[in-house]
């Protein structure tokens, strides 16, 4: 029968709509009710969350600040990750096995744990990241890692980092080992290898990591939170103090449709970008 | 003194003996194949004179001077790979060009050898297309290109056609044989086709578990053959009274060897049989000359002259 395929995925669609789709509708919908500190949440449609939003420069500074340590965190992983998948993917079993289970290990622990370690590296002036930097001498005195922009994007580059490794790996593996022979037998030395030969074919792994990696840091919770607190609020941090602390929920609503908005926007503008880009060369 | 000369090379992958006392001088603008079953040593023989395999003992010379002494960034040889190793994020232009652009050629001198090059191997047209988007034996031209257009001191071939169908093989083969005319590049054939290795080349090296059995031109080795191995693998053979006798140079006869034709095989251009006789099996091939062949079970006399 033509309709099987769509009664057996019912089951699933159902589900789908159920904890996906309506919650979000549900948090749209929210986002232009109104709210008072005496009355309450309203249920009648008004603009002002979102007028409040799009104006006050509170918001936009919040936002800002989101996109500027998602941008440092992707550069960083890029920078980091894109050299460790080229390595890893040069490594020879059974040190490929070992080092893939260490680049992935961080994955298996709750990001809280983890970045209550980087807390307790960074903590304070003696803290054991300020103390190796000193003993090394690249700096004379103790950086502020607690509570600034630097230690979030530390802290996020480490968490997310695995994904751009594991996109860049994917990216690696499909590229033919005798390419790189086929360029040294031309004249070209080991540097002009890789940026000539090699970089441009890893670059849709980057480029999809990058996406992943940047639309992970900018919706972050845990990590803002712990590293950053209250002092240093990101878009996540303060869609949930909303919620929870003034009991705005409106508010909050309209900062949590707006995040996810420009995300996907970014996310599927990058995505048709590198589409359009290599389609025809990497088919 | 030879061109190319290998001398007494060695390979050893752990206890493994890959390439044992190979030793081959091969003159200027000569086409000389290596050709073995998988494992003989003689993609190890062709890595080794590109550089991207260290030889354990021996030596590479060329034109005179020890070429394991220099990188293989500078070895200036052109190598056409099994898989092609095109850039897939290049154009067909760029691809060919990136060899001169390395040996940093003038822009206007680069255009007009790559265009140059693109005319030989029949691919002016193509020259913005991307590997991906032209077939297997488009890619094949591209390949053989980008190796030629350096003006290679060597040209070497890893096993180039065997990616391809029988019929653009074959065709390719005749291209390749006048190609290499033309430039008269002197060129390695790797391969473990020996139909591929005696049209193509002026000389044949038969290796078998990394040692060499037979060196001589492909018709040479192919009447007699050196070894039982080279006998075997240049083609189907007769072993009658200690002699190797090719089966198309069997007859049916008045008189001679008898025996009962076991099976008789129709394949086009001849006839294979496989006759039972004292000697025990042997093969006979006939061209199909339009006239009547013997049919299975019918009672034959085999006669052949002595190999000259």
């Amino acid at each position: 029968m033509k309709s099987t395929p769509y009664l057996l995925s019912l089951p699933a669609l159902l589900l789908f709509s159920a904890i996906v789709v309506v919650p979000l509708v549900m948090t749209v919908l929210l986002s232009f009710h109104d709210w008072g500190q005496y009355k309450g949440i309203e249920p009648v449609f008004v603009l002002k969350n979102w007028r409040e939003v799009f104006t006050d420069s509170y918001y936009l500074e919040m936002f800002g600040r989101t996109f500027r340590i998602a941008v440092m965190v992707t550069v960083l992983a890029a920078l980091f990750g894109a050299p460790e998948a080229y390595i890893l993917n040069r490594m020879r079993s059974p040190w490929r096995g070992i080092f893939l289970l260490v680049i992935l290990g961080p994955l298996l622990i709750s990001v809280v744990a983890r970045t209550l370690g980087w807390a307790l590296l960074f903590g304070g002036n003696s803290g054991l990241v300020n103390k190796a930097l000193i003993s090394l001498g690249l700096i004379s005195g103790p950086l502020p890692f607690m509570f600034t922009e630097t230690g979030m994007v530390v802290a996020l580059a480490h968490v997310l980092m695995p994904y751009m490794v594991l996109a860049v790996w994917a990216a690696l593996q499909r590229l033919d080992p005798q390419v790189e022979n086929a360029a040294v037998a031309l004249g070209a030395g080991q540097f002009t290898v890789l940026r000539r030969i090699v970089l441009p074919q890893a670059m849709p792994g980057i480029l999809s990591g990058a996406v992943i990696v940047f639309a992970l840091a900018a919706s972050a919770f845990a990590t803002p939170a712990i590293i950053g607190g209250r002092r240093l609020k990101v878009a996540s941090t303060l869609a949930y103090d909303e919620f929870l602390n003034t009991l705005n929920w409106p508010l909050g609503a309209a900062i949590a449709v707006l995040l996810l908005v420009a995300l996907v926007l970014i996310a599927a503008g990058t995505n048709r970008l590198v589409e359009r880009r290599y389609a025809q060369v990497f088919g | 003194m030879a061109f190319l000369e290998l001398e007494n090379l060695n390979k050893d992958f752990g206890a493994h003996r890959a390439v044992d006392g190979l030793t081959l001088a091969v003159d200027k603008g000569e086409f000389v194949s290596l050709l073995g079953p998988s494992g003989c040593g003689k993609t190890t023989t062709l890595q080794m004179i590109a550089g991207f395999v260290e030889p354990t003992g021996g030596a590479i010379r060329l034109d005179g001077r020890d070429l394991l002494m220099v990188k293989p960034a500078r070895r200036g040889l052109g190598i056409v790979f099994q898989s092609y190793a095109l850039f897939p994020h290049m154009t067909v232009a760029e691809n060919v060009a990136f060899g001169l652009e390395m040996q940093g050629v003038a822009r206007a001198e680069c255009d007009k050898r790559v265009a140059e090059t693109l005319q030989l191997v029949g691919l002016g047209a193509f020259a913005d297309r991307h590997p991906r988007q032209l077939s297997g034996g488009q890619q094949q031209r591209v390949a053989l290109a980008r190796a030629l257009v350096i003006r290679p001191r060597i040209l070497l071939l890893d096993e180039p056609l065997s990616n391809l169908d029988a019929k653009l093989r074959e065709e390719m083969q005749i291209e390749l044989r006048q190609i290499q005319r033309t430039v008269g590049t002197t060129t390695i054939l790797v391969t473990h086709d020996q139909a591929e290795a005696m049209a193509l080349s002026d000389r044949i090296v038969v290796m078998n578990k990394g040692r060499v059995e037979q060196i001589a031109a492909p018709h040479e080795a192919y009447e007699r053959p050196a070894t039982p191995f080279v006998a075997n693998f240049l083609g189907k053979t007769n072993l009658v009274n200690g002699a190797n006798v090719r089966p198309e140079r069997i007859t049916f006869a008045a008189s001679g060897l008898a025996g009962t034709v076991r099976t008789r095989i129709f394949q086009g251009n001849h006839w294979l049989y496989q006759v039972e006789t004292s000697h025990g099996l042997v093969t006979v091939i006939r061209q199909n000359s339009g006239e009547a062949m013997p049919a299975e079970g019918a009672s034959v006399h085999l006669a052949w002259s002595a190999s000259p």
